[in-house]
Protein backbone atom coordinates (compact mmCIF):
# COMPACT_ATOMS: atom_id res chain seq x y z
CA UNK A 1 0.00 0.00 0.00
CA UNK A 2 1.08 3.59 -0.76
CA UNK A 3 0.55 6.87 0.91
CA UNK A 4 -3.58 7.62 -0.10
CA UNK A 5 -2.84 11.69 -0.45
CA UNK A 6 0.30 10.94 -3.39
CA UNK A 7 -2.30 8.26 -5.19
CA UNK A 8 -5.55 9.85 -4.69
CA UNK A 9 -3.75 13.04 -5.87
CA UNK A 10 -2.18 11.71 -8.47
CA UNK A 11 -5.46 9.78 -9.77
CA UNK A 12 -7.49 13.14 -8.99
CA UNK A 13 -5.43 14.89 -11.42
CA UNK A 14 -5.23 12.37 -13.91
CA UNK A 15 -9.09 12.25 -13.99
CA UNK A 16 -9.59 15.62 -14.41
CA UNK A 17 -7.08 15.81 -17.14
CA UNK A 18 -9.44 13.03 -19.01
CA UNK A 19 -12.56 15.04 -18.62
CA UNK A 20 -10.85 18.18 -19.68
CA UNK A 21 -9.97 16.24 -23.21
CA UNK A 22 -13.40 15.00 -23.52
CA UNK A 23 -14.77 18.52 -23.30
CA UNK A 24 -12.51 19.63 -25.93
CA UNK A 25 -14.01 16.30 -27.87
CA UNK A 26 -17.46 17.08 -26.79
CA UNK A 27 -16.86 21.07 -28.58
CA UNK A 28 -16.04 19.42 -31.98
CA UNK A 29 -18.58 16.62 -31.74
CA UNK A 30 -22.04 17.87 -33.75
CA UNK A 31 -23.09 15.13 -35.78
CA UNK A 32 -23.58 11.19 -35.91
CA UNK A 33 -20.55 11.30 -38.51
CA UNK A 34 -18.44 13.12 -35.73
CA UNK A 35 -19.32 10.98 -33.11
CA UNK A 36 -17.86 8.14 -34.85
CA UNK A 37 -15.03 9.28 -37.26
CA UNK A 38 -13.91 12.34 -35.32
CA UNK A 39 -14.32 13.84 -38.51
CA UNK A 40 -11.55 12.26 -40.39
CA UNK A 41 -8.58 14.97 -40.00
CA UNK A 42 -6.92 13.18 -37.25
CA UNK A 43 -3.11 14.08 -37.32
CA UNK A 44 -0.63 11.10 -37.48
CA UNK A 45 1.09 11.09 -34.36
CA UNK A 46 -2.36 10.82 -32.82
CA UNK A 47 -3.22 7.69 -34.74
CA UNK A 48 -0.52 6.29 -34.51
CA UNK A 49 -0.21 6.83 -30.52
CA UNK A 50 -4.00 6.70 -30.17
CA UNK A 51 -3.64 3.10 -32.40
CA UNK A 52 -0.85 2.05 -30.34
CA UNK A 53 -2.51 2.87 -26.93
CA UNK A 54 -5.98 1.27 -28.18
CA UNK A 55 -3.88 -2.16 -28.85
CA UNK A 56 -2.10 -2.31 -25.62
CA UNK A 57 -3.94 -3.23 -22.65
CA UNK A 58 -4.03 -4.03 -18.89
CA UNK A 59 -4.21 -7.15 -20.90
CA UNK A 60 -0.80 -6.68 -22.57
CA UNK A 61 0.71 -5.36 -19.31
CA UNK A 62 -0.59 -7.57 -16.55
CA UNK A 63 -2.37 -10.17 -18.13
CA UNK A 64 0.67 -11.36 -20.46
CA UNK A 65 3.22 -9.81 -18.22
CA UNK A 66 2.07 -12.54 -15.97
CA UNK A 67 1.81 -15.15 -18.79
CA UNK A 68 6.02 -14.09 -19.25
CA UNK A 69 6.45 -14.67 -15.73
CA UNK A 70 5.31 -18.56 -16.33
CA UNK A 71 6.21 -19.61 -19.30
CA UNK A 72 9.19 -17.36 -20.09
CA UNK A 73 10.35 -15.23 -22.61
CA UNK A 74 8.95 -17.55 -25.75
CA UNK A 75 6.06 -15.24 -25.72
CA UNK A 76 8.83 -12.27 -26.98
CA UNK A 77 7.26 -13.61 -30.33
CA UNK A 78 4.48 -11.68 -29.53
CA UNK A 79 5.55 -8.45 -29.20
CA UNK A 80 7.41 -9.41 -32.54
CA UNK A 81 3.77 -10.16 -34.32
CA UNK A 82 2.77 -6.86 -32.64
CA UNK A 83 4.62 -4.76 -34.36
CA UNK A 84 5.36 -6.76 -37.36
CA UNK A 85 2.28 -7.68 -38.24
CA UNK A 86 0.28 -5.43 -35.69
CA UNK A 87 1.64 -2.18 -37.18
CA UNK A 88 3.81 -2.74 -40.40
CA UNK A 89 1.36 -5.18 -42.00
CA UNK A 90 -1.82 -3.39 -40.68
CA UNK A 91 -0.42 0.07 -41.19
CA UNK A 92 0.69 -0.43 -44.84
CA UNK A 93 -0.88 -3.15 -46.40
CA UNK A 94 -4.92 -2.88 -44.79
CA UNK A 95 -4.84 0.29 -43.55
CA UNK A 96 -4.68 2.06 -46.51
CA UNK A 97 -7.26 0.00 -48.62
CA UNK A 98 -9.53 0.49 -45.39
CA UNK A 99 -9.17 4.17 -45.58
CA UNK A 100 -9.54 3.94 -49.50
CA UNK A 101 -12.82 1.90 -49.46
CA UNK A 102 -14.09 3.54 -46.07
CA UNK A 103 -14.24 6.90 -48.10
CA UNK A 104 -15.65 5.36 -51.44
CA UNK A 105 -18.52 3.66 -49.74
CA UNK A 106 -19.06 6.59 -47.28
CA UNK A 107 -18.73 4.27 -43.69
CA UNK A 108 -18.24 5.01 -39.87
CA UNK A 109 -18.17 1.91 -38.62
CA UNK A 110 -16.07 -1.53 -39.36
CA UNK A 111 -19.49 -3.78 -39.70
CA UNK A 112 -20.71 -1.13 -42.34
CA UNK A 113 -17.60 -1.57 -43.76
CA UNK A 114 -17.60 -4.97 -44.37
CA UNK A 115 -21.29 -4.93 -45.07
CA UNK A 116 -21.07 -2.22 -47.79
CA UNK A 117 -18.13 -3.75 -49.49
CA UNK A 118 -19.97 -6.69 -50.15
CA UNK A 119 -23.67 -4.97 -50.69
CA UNK A 120 -25.05 -7.31 -48.00
CA UNK A 121 -27.14 -6.44 -44.64
CA UNK A 122 -27.00 -9.61 -43.52
CA UNK A 123 -23.39 -9.31 -43.52
CA UNK A 124 -23.37 -6.17 -41.59
CA UNK A 125 -25.91 -7.22 -38.88
CA UNK A 126 -24.08 -10.68 -37.89
CA UNK A 127 -20.85 -8.58 -37.58
CA UNK A 128 -22.23 -6.31 -35.39
CA UNK A 129 -23.92 -9.03 -33.46
CA UNK A 130 -19.99 -11.44 -33.15
CA UNK A 131 -18.86 -7.70 -31.37
CA UNK A 132 -21.69 -7.19 -29.14
CA UNK A 133 -21.43 -11.02 -28.05
CA UNK A 134 -17.73 -11.29 -27.79
CA UNK A 135 -16.45 -7.36 -26.88
CA UNK A 136 -18.44 -7.02 -23.55
CA UNK A 137 -15.63 -9.66 -22.28
CA UNK A 138 -13.27 -8.33 -23.95
CA UNK A 139 -14.22 -5.01 -22.00
CA UNK A 140 -14.61 -7.00 -18.56
CA UNK A 141 -11.21 -8.67 -18.78
CA UNK A 142 -9.66 -4.75 -19.46
CA UNK A 143 -11.76 -3.41 -16.27
CA UNK A 144 -11.06 -6.65 -13.80
CA UNK A 145 -6.77 -6.04 -14.75
CA UNK A 146 -7.45 -1.83 -14.12
CA UNK A 147 -9.60 -2.16 -11.18
CA UNK A 148 -7.41 -5.23 -9.41
CA UNK A 149 -4.21 -3.15 -9.46
CA UNK A 150 -6.29 -0.13 -8.16
CA UNK A 151 -8.33 -1.62 -5.29
CA UNK A 152 -4.50 -3.57 -3.93
CA UNK A 153 -2.63 0.01 -4.25
CA UNK A 154 -5.01 2.40 -3.21
CA UNK A 155 -5.84 1.99 0.98
CA UNK A 156 -9.21 1.14 1.68
CA UNK A 157 -10.67 1.15 -1.94
CA UNK A 158 -12.86 -2.14 -2.90
CA UNK A 159 -12.37 -4.13 -6.18
CA UNK A 160 -16.22 -3.10 -7.41
CA UNK A 161 -15.47 0.54 -6.03
CA UNK A 162 -12.70 0.77 -8.42
CA UNK A 163 -14.05 -0.80 -11.20
CA UNK A 164 -16.93 1.90 -10.86
CA UNK A 165 -14.65 4.67 -10.75
CA UNK A 166 -12.54 3.22 -13.38
CA UNK A 167 -15.58 3.12 -15.84
CA UNK A 168 -17.60 6.43 -14.73
CA UNK A 169 -14.52 8.67 -15.91
CA UNK A 170 -14.20 6.16 -19.06
CA UNK A 171 -17.68 6.52 -19.80
CA UNK A 172 -17.66 10.52 -19.02
CA UNK A 173 -15.31 11.10 -21.99
CA UNK A 174 -16.59 8.40 -24.50
CA UNK A 175 -20.55 9.39 -24.33
CA UNK A 176 -20.08 12.56 -24.04
CA UNK A 177 -17.33 13.00 -27.00
CA UNK A 178 -17.27 10.15 -29.33
CA UNK A 179 -14.25 8.98 -30.67
CA UNK A 180 -12.52 12.44 -30.89
CA UNK A 181 -12.41 12.90 -27.51
CA UNK A 182 -11.36 8.85 -27.43
CA UNK A 183 -7.94 9.56 -29.74
CA UNK A 184 -7.36 12.96 -27.43
CA UNK A 185 -7.22 11.04 -24.48
CA UNK A 186 -5.83 7.80 -26.18
CA UNK A 187 -2.59 10.29 -26.82
CA UNK A 188 -1.86 11.29 -23.63
CA UNK A 189 -2.29 8.05 -21.70
CA UNK A 190 -0.26 6.76 -24.35
CA UNK A 191 2.55 9.18 -23.56
CA UNK A 192 1.98 8.51 -20.00
CA UNK A 193 2.34 4.38 -21.15
CA UNK A 194 6.00 5.42 -22.52
CA UNK A 195 7.24 7.11 -19.62
CA UNK A 196 5.62 4.54 -17.07
CA UNK A 197 7.18 1.36 -18.93
CA UNK A 198 10.68 3.19 -19.73
CA UNK A 199 10.93 4.05 -15.75
CA UNK A 200 10.13 0.32 -14.86
CA UNK A 201 12.58 -1.13 -17.37
CA UNK A 202 15.27 0.94 -16.15
CA UNK A 203 14.74 0.59 -12.17
CA UNK A 204 14.25 -3.71 -13.19
CA UNK A 205 17.73 -3.55 -15.12
CA UNK A 206 19.47 -1.67 -12.45
CA UNK A 207 18.20 -3.90 -9.70
CA UNK A 208 18.91 -7.35 -11.24
CA UNK A 209 22.89 -6.23 -12.78
CA UNK A 210 21.68 -5.38 -15.99
CA UNK A 211 20.51 -7.03 -18.83
CA UNK A 212 22.90 -10.11 -19.23
CA UNK A 213 23.13 -10.79 -15.79
CA UNK A 214 19.06 -10.63 -15.48
CA UNK A 215 19.30 -13.05 -18.62
CA UNK A 216 22.18 -15.26 -16.89
CA UNK A 217 20.19 -15.52 -13.58
CA UNK A 218 17.17 -16.29 -15.08
CA UNK A 219 18.75 -18.86 -17.45
CA UNK A 220 19.92 -20.42 -14.43
CA UNK A 221 16.67 -20.44 -12.55
CA UNK A 222 15.44 -23.42 -14.71
CA UNK A 223 16.32 -26.02 -12.35
CA UNK A 224 13.39 -24.22 -10.47
CA UNK A 225 11.00 -25.14 -13.01
CA UNK A 226 7.88 -26.55 -11.61
CA UNK A 227 7.50 -30.51 -12.25
CA UNK A 228 4.20 -29.80 -13.97
CA UNK A 229 5.56 -27.45 -16.34
CA UNK A 230 8.73 -29.64 -17.24
CA UNK A 231 5.98 -32.45 -17.72
CA UNK A 232 4.40 -30.23 -20.26
CA UNK A 233 7.28 -29.67 -22.28
CA UNK A 234 9.00 -25.94 -20.74
CA UNK A 235 12.31 -25.95 -21.25
CA UNK A 236 13.54 -22.71 -19.11
CA UNK A 237 12.65 -18.94 -18.92
CA UNK A 238 15.11 -18.32 -21.58
CA UNK A 239 13.65 -20.91 -24.44
CA UNK A 240 11.24 -22.11 -26.10
CA UNK A 241 8.65 -24.71 -25.29
CA UNK A 242 9.53 -28.06 -26.55
CA UNK A 243 7.68 -28.68 -30.35
CA UNK A 244 4.15 -29.52 -30.03
CA UNK A 245 4.15 -30.47 -26.36
CA UNK A 246 1.19 -28.68 -24.59
CA UNK A 247 3.17 -26.02 -22.95
CA UNK A 248 3.94 -25.20 -26.41
CA UNK A 249 0.58 -25.01 -27.70
CA UNK A 250 -0.38 -22.63 -24.44
CA UNK A 251 2.28 -20.07 -25.72
CA UNK A 252 1.87 -20.41 -29.64
CA UNK A 253 -1.94 -21.83 -30.35
CA UNK A 254 -3.37 -19.58 -27.50
CA UNK A 255 -1.30 -16.72 -26.71
CA UNK A 256 1.32 -16.04 -29.96
CA UNK A 257 -1.50 -16.85 -32.90
CA UNK A 258 -4.89 -15.41 -31.75
CA UNK A 259 -3.62 -12.15 -30.62
CA UNK A 260 -0.52 -12.05 -33.05
CA UNK A 261 -2.73 -12.39 -36.48
CA UNK A 262 -6.44 -11.55 -34.79
CA UNK A 263 -5.11 -7.87 -34.74
CA UNK A 264 -5.75 -7.48 -38.23
CA UNK A 265 -9.32 -7.86 -37.79
CA UNK A 266 -10.02 -5.63 -35.03
CA UNK A 267 -13.08 -3.60 -35.36
CA UNK A 268 -11.57 -0.91 -32.71
CA UNK A 269 -8.22 -0.48 -34.42
CA UNK A 270 -9.46 -0.96 -38.17
CA UNK A 271 -11.58 2.34 -37.11
CA UNK A 272 -8.54 4.51 -36.90
CA UNK A 273 -7.62 4.00 -40.15
CA UNK A 274 -11.18 5.22 -41.17
CA UNK A 275 -9.95 9.02 -39.19
CA UNK A 276 -6.82 9.10 -41.47
CA UNK A 277 -7.52 12.57 -43.91
CA UNK A 278 -4.61 10.85 -46.60
CA UNK A 279 -2.29 7.80 -47.34
CA UNK A 280 0.50 10.46 -45.93
CA UNK A 281 -1.26 10.67 -42.34
CA UNK A 282 -0.76 6.45 -42.04
CA UNK A 283 2.51 6.65 -43.36
CA UNK A 284 3.59 8.92 -40.53
CA UNK A 285 1.80 7.18 -37.91
CA UNK A 286 3.62 3.75 -38.26
CA UNK A 287 7.08 4.99 -36.67
CA UNK A 288 5.34 6.41 -33.74
CA UNK A 289 3.38 2.96 -33.61
CA UNK A 290 6.17 0.80 -34.32
CA UNK A 291 8.14 2.49 -31.12
CA UNK A 292 5.52 2.51 -28.58
CA UNK A 293 4.46 -1.08 -29.04
CA UNK A 294 8.37 -2.36 -28.72
CA UNK A 295 7.90 -0.11 -25.25
CA UNK A 296 5.02 -1.91 -24.20
CA UNK A 297 4.65 -5.75 -25.26
CA UNK A 298 8.56 -5.68 -25.36
CA UNK A 299 9.50 -4.23 -21.90
CA UNK A 300 6.18 -5.96 -20.29
CA UNK A 301 6.73 -9.15 -21.70
CA UNK A 302 11.00 -8.87 -20.64
CA UNK A 303 10.11 -7.62 -16.93
CA UNK A 304 7.47 -10.72 -16.55
CA UNK A 305 9.62 -12.96 -17.30
CA UNK A 306 12.67 -11.56 -15.26
CA UNK A 307 10.44 -11.16 -12.48
CA UNK A 308 11.55 -14.64 -11.75
CA UNK A 309 14.90 -13.49 -11.11
CA UNK A 310 13.49 -10.93 -8.16
CA UNK A 311 11.32 -13.38 -6.69
CA UNK A 312 13.97 -15.58 -6.58
CA UNK A 313 16.71 -12.99 -4.75
CA UNK A 314 14.11 -11.89 -2.36
CA UNK A 315 14.33 -13.44 1.03
CA UNK A 316 10.63 -12.27 1.61
CA UNK A 317 9.67 -14.46 -1.12
CA UNK A 318 12.51 -17.06 -2.20
CA UNK A 319 10.43 -18.41 -5.16
CA UNK A 320 9.42 -18.22 -8.81
CA UNK A 321 6.84 -15.53 -9.59
CA UNK A 322 4.20 -18.48 -10.02
CA UNK A 323 4.47 -19.16 -6.63
CA UNK A 324 4.99 -15.72 -5.02
CA UNK A 325 1.72 -14.70 -6.37
CA UNK A 326 -0.07 -17.13 -5.40
CA UNK A 327 -0.41 -19.37 -8.43
CA UNK A 328 -2.77 -15.86 -9.82
CA UNK A 329 -0.87 -14.90 -12.96
CA UNK A 330 -2.61 -11.83 -13.20
CA UNK A 331 -1.41 -11.02 -10.09
CA UNK A 332 2.45 -10.78 -10.66
CA UNK A 333 3.26 -7.62 -12.37
CA UNK A 334 1.24 -6.11 -9.33
CA UNK A 335 2.80 -7.63 -6.90
CA UNK A 336 6.49 -7.48 -8.42
CA UNK A 337 5.75 -3.34 -8.34
CA UNK A 338 3.80 -3.05 -5.46
CA UNK A 339 7.29 -5.12 -3.55
CA UNK A 340 10.04 -3.85 -5.55
CA UNK A 341 9.28 -0.23 -6.42
CA UNK A 342 8.85 3.14 -4.64
CA UNK A 343 5.57 4.43 -3.74
CA UNK A 344 6.14 7.19 -6.35
CA UNK A 345 6.85 4.56 -9.29
CA UNK A 346 4.29 2.24 -8.05
CA UNK A 347 1.95 5.43 -8.45
CA UNK A 348 3.32 5.75 -11.24
CA UNK A 349 2.42 2.54 -13.18
CA UNK A 350 -1.00 2.65 -11.45
CA UNK A 351 -1.87 5.90 -13.34
CA UNK A 352 0.12 3.66 -16.63
CA UNK A 353 -2.12 0.81 -15.88
CA UNK A 354 -5.16 3.13 -15.78
CA UNK A 355 -4.17 4.82 -19.24
CA UNK A 356 -3.50 1.51 -20.33
CA UNK A 357 -6.99 0.36 -19.42
CA UNK A 358 -9.09 3.53 -20.30
CA UNK A 359 -7.22 4.18 -23.82
CA UNK A 360 -8.78 0.41 -24.56
CA UNK A 361 -11.59 0.29 -22.80
CA UNK A 362 -13.18 3.94 -24.48
CA UNK A 363 -12.53 2.60 -27.78
CA UNK A 364 -14.32 -0.79 -26.94
CA UNK A 365 -17.00 1.33 -25.68
CA UNK A 366 -17.13 3.17 -28.75
CA UNK A 367 -17.19 -0.07 -30.89
CA UNK A 368 -19.62 -1.64 -29.22
CA UNK A 369 -22.10 1.73 -28.78
CA UNK A 370 -21.96 2.42 -32.50
CA UNK A 371 -22.21 -1.23 -33.94
CA UNK A 372 -25.41 -1.46 -31.58
CA UNK A 373 -26.87 2.38 -32.23
CA UNK A 374 -25.39 2.68 -36.05
CA UNK A 375 -25.32 -0.94 -37.32
CA UNK A 376 -27.73 -2.91 -35.86
CA UNK A 377 -30.84 -0.55 -34.31
CA UNK A 378 -30.25 2.32 -37.48
CA UNK A 379 -31.28 -0.72 -39.67
CA UNK A 380 -33.30 -2.08 -37.63
CA UNK A 381 -35.55 0.28 -37.04
CA UNK A 382 -37.21 0.34 -40.27
CA UNK A 383 -38.63 -2.78 -40.02
CA UNK A 384 -42.24 -2.57 -40.47
CA UNK A 385 -42.97 -4.24 -36.86
CA UNK A 386 -41.17 -1.30 -35.02
CA UNK A 387 -43.79 1.82 -34.36
CA UNK A 388 -43.31 5.29 -35.83
CA UNK A 389 -42.75 7.23 -32.83
CA UNK A 390 -39.79 4.43 -31.89
CA UNK A 391 -37.98 5.56 -34.84
CA UNK A 392 -37.04 9.21 -34.44
CA UNK A 393 -36.01 11.16 -37.39
CA UNK A 394 -33.23 10.68 -39.83
CA UNK A 395 -30.82 13.34 -38.83
CA UNK A 396 -27.04 13.73 -37.66
CA UNK A 397 -28.17 15.01 -33.78
CA UNK A 398 -30.51 11.61 -33.15
CA UNK A 399 -28.09 9.47 -34.67
CA UNK A 400 -25.83 11.17 -32.25
CA UNK A 401 -28.17 10.29 -29.71
CA UNK A 402 -28.91 6.94 -30.32
CA UNK A 403 -25.55 6.32 -30.18
CA UNK A 404 -24.76 7.77 -27.03
CA UNK A 405 -27.63 5.61 -25.49
CA UNK A 406 -26.52 2.81 -27.01
CA UNK A 407 -22.33 3.66 -25.46
CA UNK A 408 -24.25 3.72 -21.74
CA UNK A 409 -25.94 0.45 -22.54
CA UNK A 410 -22.78 -1.47 -23.80
CA UNK A 411 -21.03 0.41 -21.08
CA UNK A 412 -23.53 -1.42 -17.87
CA UNK A 413 -23.57 -4.62 -19.47
CA UNK A 414 -19.34 -4.93 -19.90
CA UNK A 415 -19.40 -3.50 -15.92
CA UNK A 416 -22.04 -6.44 -14.89
CA UNK A 417 -20.20 -8.87 -16.70
CA UNK A 418 -16.70 -7.82 -14.91
CA UNK A 419 -18.15 -7.99 -11.30
CA UNK A 420 -19.58 -11.51 -12.19
CA UNK A 421 -16.47 -13.13 -14.18
CA UNK A 422 -13.77 -15.03 -12.10
CA UNK A 423 -11.00 -12.85 -10.71
CA UNK A 424 -8.14 -15.45 -11.22
CA UNK A 425 -6.71 -18.26 -13.13
CA UNK A 426 -5.52 -15.59 -15.96
CA UNK A 427 -8.50 -14.65 -17.16
CA UNK A 428 -7.17 -11.30 -17.88
CA UNK A 429 -5.46 -12.76 -20.76
CA UNK A 430 -7.79 -15.61 -21.66
CA UNK A 431 -10.62 -13.19 -22.52
CA UNK A 432 -8.08 -11.25 -24.65
CA UNK A 433 -7.14 -14.10 -26.69
CA UNK A 434 -10.72 -15.50 -26.80
CA UNK A 435 -11.76 -12.29 -28.47
CA UNK A 436 -8.94 -11.25 -30.85
CA UNK A 437 -9.51 -15.26 -31.67
CA UNK A 438 -13.46 -15.05 -32.59
CA UNK A 439 -12.36 -11.79 -35.00
CA UNK A 440 -9.60 -13.14 -36.87
CA UNK A 441 -11.56 -16.61 -36.86
CA UNK A 442 -15.04 -14.73 -37.93
CA UNK A 443 -14.05 -11.44 -40.10
CA UNK A 444 -9.68 -11.84 -41.30
CA UNK A 445 -10.94 -14.00 -44.57
CA UNK A 446 -13.45 -11.93 -45.77
CA UNK A 447 -11.81 -8.62 -44.69
CA UNK A 448 -8.88 -9.68 -46.53
CA UNK A 449 -11.09 -10.96 -49.43
CA UNK A 450 -12.82 -7.35 -49.89
CA UNK A 451 -9.60 -5.47 -49.32
CA UNK A 452 -7.36 -7.99 -52.22
CA UNK A 453 -9.69 -9.05 -54.60
CA UNK A 454 -10.40 -7.72 -57.98
CA UNK A 455 -14.42 -9.04 -57.23
CA UNK A 456 -15.10 -9.71 -53.78
CA UNK A 457 -17.37 -12.92 -53.77
CA UNK A 458 -20.62 -12.01 -51.46
CA UNK A 459 -21.54 -15.82 -51.09
CA UNK A 460 -17.96 -16.95 -50.50
CA UNK A 461 -17.68 -14.24 -47.93
CA UNK A 462 -21.36 -14.90 -46.11
CA UNK A 463 -20.39 -18.96 -45.96
CA UNK A 464 -16.75 -18.16 -44.59
CA UNK A 465 -18.21 -15.54 -41.82
CA UNK A 466 -20.67 -18.34 -40.94
CA UNK A 467 -18.35 -21.03 -40.93
CA UNK A 468 -15.69 -19.23 -38.94
CA UNK A 469 -17.90 -18.15 -36.23
CA UNK A 470 -20.08 -21.33 -35.60
CA UNK A 471 -16.99 -23.27 -35.52
CA UNK A 472 -14.73 -20.98 -33.08
CA UNK A 473 -18.28 -21.09 -30.81
CA UNK A 474 -18.49 -24.89 -30.67
CA UNK A 475 -15.06 -25.17 -30.61
CA UNK A 476 -14.46 -22.82 -27.39
CA UNK A 477 -18.03 -24.23 -25.79
CA UNK A 478 -17.28 -28.17 -26.19
CA UNK A 479 -13.40 -29.01 -27.24
CA UNK A 480 -11.26 -26.95 -26.17
CA UNK A 481 -10.89 -27.59 -22.83
CA UNK A 482 -9.45 -23.93 -21.40
CA UNK A 483 -12.21 -22.05 -22.38
CA UNK A 484 -14.84 -25.02 -21.87
CA UNK A 485 -14.76 -25.44 -18.33
CA UNK A 486 -14.79 -21.37 -17.92
CA UNK A 487 -18.19 -21.36 -19.60
CA UNK A 488 -19.81 -25.17 -18.42
CA UNK A 489 -21.71 -25.70 -21.06
CA UNK A 490 -20.15 -28.92 -22.27
CA UNK A 491 -20.09 -29.89 -18.51
CA UNK A 492 -23.76 -28.77 -18.24
CA UNK A 493 -24.88 -31.15 -21.53
CA UNK A 494 -22.59 -34.02 -21.50
CA UNK A 495 -20.91 -34.25 -18.16
CA UNK A 496 -17.35 -33.88 -19.76
CA UNK A 497 -15.33 -30.72 -20.08
CA UNK A 498 -14.26 -31.46 -23.54
CA UNK A 499 -16.02 -33.73 -26.08
CA UNK A 500 -12.15 -34.78 -27.30
CA UNK A 501 -9.53 -35.89 -25.65
CA UNK A 502 -5.88 -34.80 -26.38
CA UNK A 503 -4.48 -33.03 -28.13
CA UNK A 504 -7.77 -31.70 -29.86
CA UNK A 505 -8.48 -30.24 -26.10
CA UNK A 506 -5.57 -28.20 -25.60
CA UNK A 507 -5.64 -26.97 -29.36
CA UNK A 508 -7.07 -23.07 -29.67
CA UNK A 509 -10.27 -22.63 -31.62
CA UNK A 510 -8.59 -20.01 -34.05
CA UNK A 511 -5.92 -23.04 -35.05
CA UNK A 512 -9.44 -25.08 -36.54
CA UNK A 513 -11.98 -22.20 -37.02
CA UNK A 514 -9.51 -19.83 -39.16
CA UNK A 515 -8.33 -22.60 -41.45
CA UNK A 516 -11.89 -24.08 -42.06
CA UNK A 517 -13.34 -19.99 -42.77
CA UNK A 518 -10.57 -19.33 -45.00
CA UNK A 519 -10.76 -22.54 -46.88
CA UNK A 520 -14.80 -22.28 -47.13
CA UNK A 521 -14.30 -18.36 -48.52
CA UNK A 522 -12.13 -19.91 -51.21
CA UNK A 523 -14.06 -23.10 -52.18
CA UNK A 524 -17.44 -20.76 -52.64
CA UNK A 525 -15.05 -17.92 -54.57
CA UNK A 526 -14.19 -20.20 -57.23
CA UNK A 527 -17.59 -22.18 -57.34
CA UNK A 528 -19.61 -18.73 -57.39
CA UNK A 529 -16.94 -17.22 -59.84
CA UNK A 530 -17.37 -20.29 -62.33
CA UNK A 531 -20.86 -20.02 -61.88
CA UNK A 532 -20.56 -16.44 -63.22
CA UNK A 533 -18.95 -17.40 -66.12
CA UNK A 534 -21.03 -20.10 -66.94
CA UNK A 535 -23.97 -17.84 -66.37
CA UNK A 536 -22.16 -15.04 -68.75
CA UNK A 537 -21.38 -17.70 -71.41
CA UNK A 538 -24.93 -19.01 -71.69
CA UNK A 539 -26.21 -15.51 -72.01
CA UNK A 540 -27.74 -14.17 -75.10
CA UNK A 541 -25.59 -11.52 -76.88
CA UNK A 542 -27.52 -8.16 -77.93
CA UNK B 1 24.55 -14.35 -26.36
CA UNK B 2 23.59 -12.02 -23.22
CA UNK B 3 22.57 -14.84 -21.63
CA UNK B 4 20.15 -16.23 -24.08
CA UNK B 5 21.09 -19.48 -25.25
CA UNK B 6 17.85 -20.50 -27.05
CA UNK B 7 18.63 -19.41 -30.96
CA UNK B 8 14.29 -18.93 -31.00
CA UNK B 9 14.49 -16.73 -28.08
CA UNK B 10 17.48 -14.98 -29.72
CA UNK B 11 15.01 -14.17 -32.98
CA UNK B 12 12.44 -13.30 -31.43
CA UNK B 13 14.40 -10.22 -29.87
CA UNK B 14 15.89 -9.74 -33.13
CA UNK B 15 12.11 -9.94 -34.91
CA UNK B 16 11.25 -7.56 -32.63
CA UNK B 17 14.01 -4.68 -33.05
CA UNK B 18 13.98 -5.45 -36.42
CA UNK B 19 10.15 -4.62 -36.83
CA UNK B 20 10.40 -1.67 -34.74
CA UNK B 21 13.28 -0.40 -37.11
CA UNK B 22 11.70 -0.84 -40.34
CA UNK B 23 8.31 1.02 -38.93
CA UNK B 24 10.92 3.86 -38.47
CA UNK B 25 12.71 4.02 -41.86
CA UNK B 26 8.74 3.16 -43.67
CA UNK B 27 7.64 6.36 -41.75
CA UNK B 28 10.53 8.23 -42.88
CA UNK B 29 11.10 7.21 -46.02
CA UNK B 30 6.94 7.49 -47.33
CA UNK B 31 6.39 10.51 -44.94
CA UNK B 32 5.50 12.36 -47.90
CA UNK B 33 4.12 9.94 -50.01
CA UNK B 34 0.10 10.09 -51.12
CA UNK B 35 0.52 7.26 -52.52
CA UNK B 36 -2.21 4.48 -51.16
Amino acid sequence: MVDSALIWGATIVYAAAMIYLGYLGWKKTKSGEDYLLAGKNVKSWIIGLSYGSTFISTSAIVGFGGYAAIYGMGIIWLAALNIAVGVLVAFVFFGKRVRKIGQRLKCQTFPELLGRSYNSEFIRWFVALVILIGMPLYAAAVLIGGAIFMSNTIPGLLFSDALLIFAIITAAYVITGGLRAVMYTDALQGALMVIGMIVILAITITSLGGVESANQQLTDLAPQIPQALKDQGMNGWTAFPSFLSENWFSVVATIILPVGIGVLAQPQLAVRFMTAKNAKTLNRAVPVGGIFLIMMTGFAFTIGAWSNVYFWNNPDFHTISFLAAGKDIDSIIPLYINTSMDQTIVTMFMLTLLAAAMSTLSSLFHVMGSAAGYDLWATFKKAKFIPQKWRGEESGKTSLRINRYATIIMIVISLALALVMPKKGGVIAIATAMFFGVCASAFLPLFVHTLFAKRPSKSAARISLAVGTSTWFAWTLFVFAKDSTVFGISKALFRTDSLLSKPWSIIDPIVIALPLSTIALIIVYYWDKRSRMDAAAVAPTT
Amino acid sequence: MLGIEDPWIILGYAVLIISAIACVVYGWMKRNSEED
